[in-house]
C-alpha cells in the first residue's frame, strides 16, 4: 500500500489484511512491553490544518508504539497562518525527511493533492479531509464491529450480512462516507437515517439506503447503530429548527435505546454530544463500543502505518 | 530437481528424539514453554508438545504457543511488506525455559528477531532453539540446541519443508535453483 486516502476503491482483501494486521497490533497492548521496533528510524509527521486532539493523539500513540519519530505540526501558530501554501509546507516536510504524513485538512481532496503532487515522496494517510473521507475511522469502526461479532476468531472475516444503521448528519460527515464505502465493500447492509436537510443531494451512487424515520429503523433491530456527532462548527445554515427537536426525532434516547435488541451494538466516533444525538444510558451501556473504538483506533492506525511505511518504498507503485 | 531427504516417518522420528532431548536437558516438563515461529514452526512446536505429553506422566505441564517475528526483522525496509502472523504466548514466560522451534535454520536472522521479540514478552530463565533442519550458512553467532537433521547445502540450493497441517503432504526436500533464480531442471 502506497497511501491510504479513501475507503472508496479499497478492495475488501486489502481491507481485511489491514484489519488482520490490526489484530496483531492489538495483541501488543496486552504485553509487558507495549512497543515494537518496526518503524525505528522512520519519521511520521502529523500535519493538522484542523483541530483534532483525539485523532492526533491516536496517530501519535500508534506511531510511537511502532518506534517511529513523531513530529506534530498544527496550522495554528505555524507558517501556514503566515500564508504558506500546501506545496511549500510539503516541500519543507520532504526536506526534513518525513517518511509518512498524516494529514487532516478542511478542504476535501487535500490529501489526494499531496499524494499526486510529487512535492513529497512520503506515504500519505488521510486523517479527515473536509466533508470527503476519514478512512482510518471507518477501518476502526469495521474492526470494532468484527471484534464484537467474532471475538478472538475475527481474523480473515468480512462483515457479510451485518446490518448497519448510520444516523445523523450525513451531509457533513466524512465518517459516514468512509463507512458507507468500507462497510458495504466488506459485505454489510448499510442504511442511512437523517433529516432530509442533512442528506446529500444525490446519494444514488452510494451502496446504501436512505431513510428519514429513526423509529422505523430502530424497529428493524439492526446489528449496529452508529450515531454521528452533530457538527455545530459546520452548520452554517438552518438544517433543523433546534437541537431539542433534532434530539426528539433523530437522537438515540433512552426509549429508542430500550427498543433496540440487547444484541445491537451502539457506536459513536466521538466526541459525543450527550443528550443531543445519544443519551447517557445508551453511551454508557454494555452495548456501547465508544471506548473500544478509541482503543481500537490505535491498533488500526498502527496497522496502516506499518503497511505504508515498511517494505521497500522505492519498489512501490 | 528436488531430492527428498526426510520422509514423513523420518520427520516423526526426529521430532520424537528432539522431544526426548528437550525433556532430558530440562529434567522434565516443568516450566517448559514451547514457542513455534510461524508458519511451520508453530506446527512443529505443537507436535513436540503433544509428544512430550505422551512421553511424560506430568507432561500436561508443558505450555505451547507461537511467536511471530515479522515486526522485529532487520530487512523490513529491504523487501516487500510482510503480513504478520498471530502471536500467542501462553501465560508468563518469566523465569521459565523457552524452546523456540523453527523449520529451517539458515542465516540465523529469524532467530535474532525472535530473541528480540521474546525480550518484549518477559525474561525467560533459559532460551533454547530446536529446528527440524540446519542447513548452515549462518550470518550471526547463533546455533541450535536440538537439530532434526544437519543438511549441508549450497546457497544456490533450496530447502522445502512440507508438513501435513500446512501443505497437505509431508517431506523435506533439497532443490537446485538455476542461476536466474528459477528452479533448475
Amino acid at each position: 500500500m502506497r497511501h491510504l486516502l479513501t475507503t472508496k476503491g479499497l478492495d475488501s482483501d486489502t481491507a481485511i489484511t489491514l484489519l488482520d494486521v490490526a489484530e496483531d497490533m492489538a495483541d501488543v497492548a496486552d504485553r509487558e512491553i507495549r512497543k515494537l521496533p518496526t518503524l525505528r528510524g522512520k519519521t511520521v509527521v502529523n500535519l493538522f490544518f484542523e483541530d483534532s486532539t483525539r485523532t492526533r493523539i491516536s496517530f501519535e500513540a500508534a506511531a510511537k508504539r511502532l518506534s517511529a519519530d513523531v513530529i506534530n505540526f498544527s496550522a495554528k501558530g505555524s507558517s501556514v497562518s503566515k500564508g504558506e501554501s500546501l506545496k511549500d509546507t510539503a516541500q519543507t516536510l520532504a526536506a526534513i525527511g518525513a517518511d509518512g504524513v498524516v494529514i487532516r485538512h478542511p478542504a476535501s481532496g487535500a490529501p489526494q493533492v499531496l499524494a499526486d503532487s510529487g512535492w513529497i515522496d512520503a506515504g500519505i494517510i488521510n486523517a479527515g479531509d473536509g466533508t470527503h473521507e476519514h478512512p482510518t475511522q471507518a477501518l476502526l469502526d469495521a474492526f470494532t464491529i468484527r471484534r464484537r461479532l467474532h471475538g478472538k476468531a475475527s481474523r480473515g472475516k468480512d462483515l457479510d450480512g451485518v446490518t448497519v444503521t448510520i444516523v445523523g448528519d450525513i451531509l457533513h460527515s466524512r465518517v459516514a462516507r468512509s463507512n458507507v464505502w468500507l462497510l458495504a465493500g466488506l459485505g454489510a447492509d448499510v442504511t442511512l437515517v437523517a433529516p432530509p436537510t442533512l442528506v446529500p443531494a444525490d446519494t444514488s451512487g452510494w451502496p446504501a439506503r436512505v431513510e428519514f424515520d429513526l423509529d422505523a429503523a430502530v424497529d428493524t433491530q439492526p446489528d449496529v447503530v452508529m450515531m454521528l456527532r452533530i457538527q455545530a462548527e459546520r452548520m452554517h445554515g438552518s438544517f433543523f429548527p433546534n437541537s431539542r427537536e433534532y434530539s426528539r426525532r433523530w437522537g438515540l434516547d433512552d426509549a429508542r435505546f430500550a427498543r433496540l435488541g440487547t444484541d445491537s451494538i451502539v457506536m459513536h466516533p466521538g466526541p459525543m454530544n450527550r443528550g443531543l444525538e445519544i443519551s447517557s444510558m445508551a453511551a454508557d451501556s454494555q452495548q456501547s463500543t465508544v471506548r473500544e473504538q478509541v482503543a481500537n483506533g490505535v491498533s488500526v492506525r498502527m496497522a496502516a502505518l506499518y503497511l505504508l511505511l515498511s517494505g521497500d518504498r522505492e519498489g512501490t507503485k | 530437481m528436488a531430492r527428498t531427504v526426510l520422509a514423513q516417518a523420518d520427520i516423526d522420528r526426529a521430532l520424537t528424539r528432539i522431544s526426548h532431548e528437550i525433556l532430558e536437558s530440562n529434567r522434565g516438563p516443568d516450566d517448559l514453554v514451547i514457542l513455534g515461529i510461524p508458519t511451520r514452526g508453530v506446527v512443529l512446536a505443537q507436535r513436540i508438545a503433544a509428544s512430550i505429553r505422551r512421553i511424560e506422566p506430568n507432561g500436561a505441564a508443558v505450555a505451547v504457543g507461537s511467536l511471530d517475528v515479522t515486526m522485529y526483522r532487520d530487512d523490513l525496509s529491504r523487501t516487500t511488506t510482510r503480513t504478520p502472523s498471530p502471536t500467542h504466548v501462553p501465560g508468563s514466560i518469566d523465569g521459565r525455559t523457552v524452546v523456540l522451534v523453527d523449520d529451517v535454520l539458515y542465516s540465523g536472522r529469524t532467530i535474532r528477531a525472535a530473541l528480540d521479540a521474546l525480550g518484549d514478552h518477559g525474561r525467560p530463565k533459559i532460551v533454547r532453539l530446536a529446528v527440524l533442519v540446519d542447513r548452515g550458512h549462518r550470518e550471526l553467532p547463533i546455533r541450535a540446541d536440538f537439530v532434526g537433521k544437519n543438511l549441508p547445502s549450497a546457497a544456490t540450493e533450496r530447502i522445502n519443508v512440507h508438513l501435513a497441517e500446512t501443505d497437505g503432504d509431508e517431506f523435506v526436500s533439497i532443490e537446485t535453483m538455476s542461476t536466474d533464480g528459477g528452479v533448475g531442471a
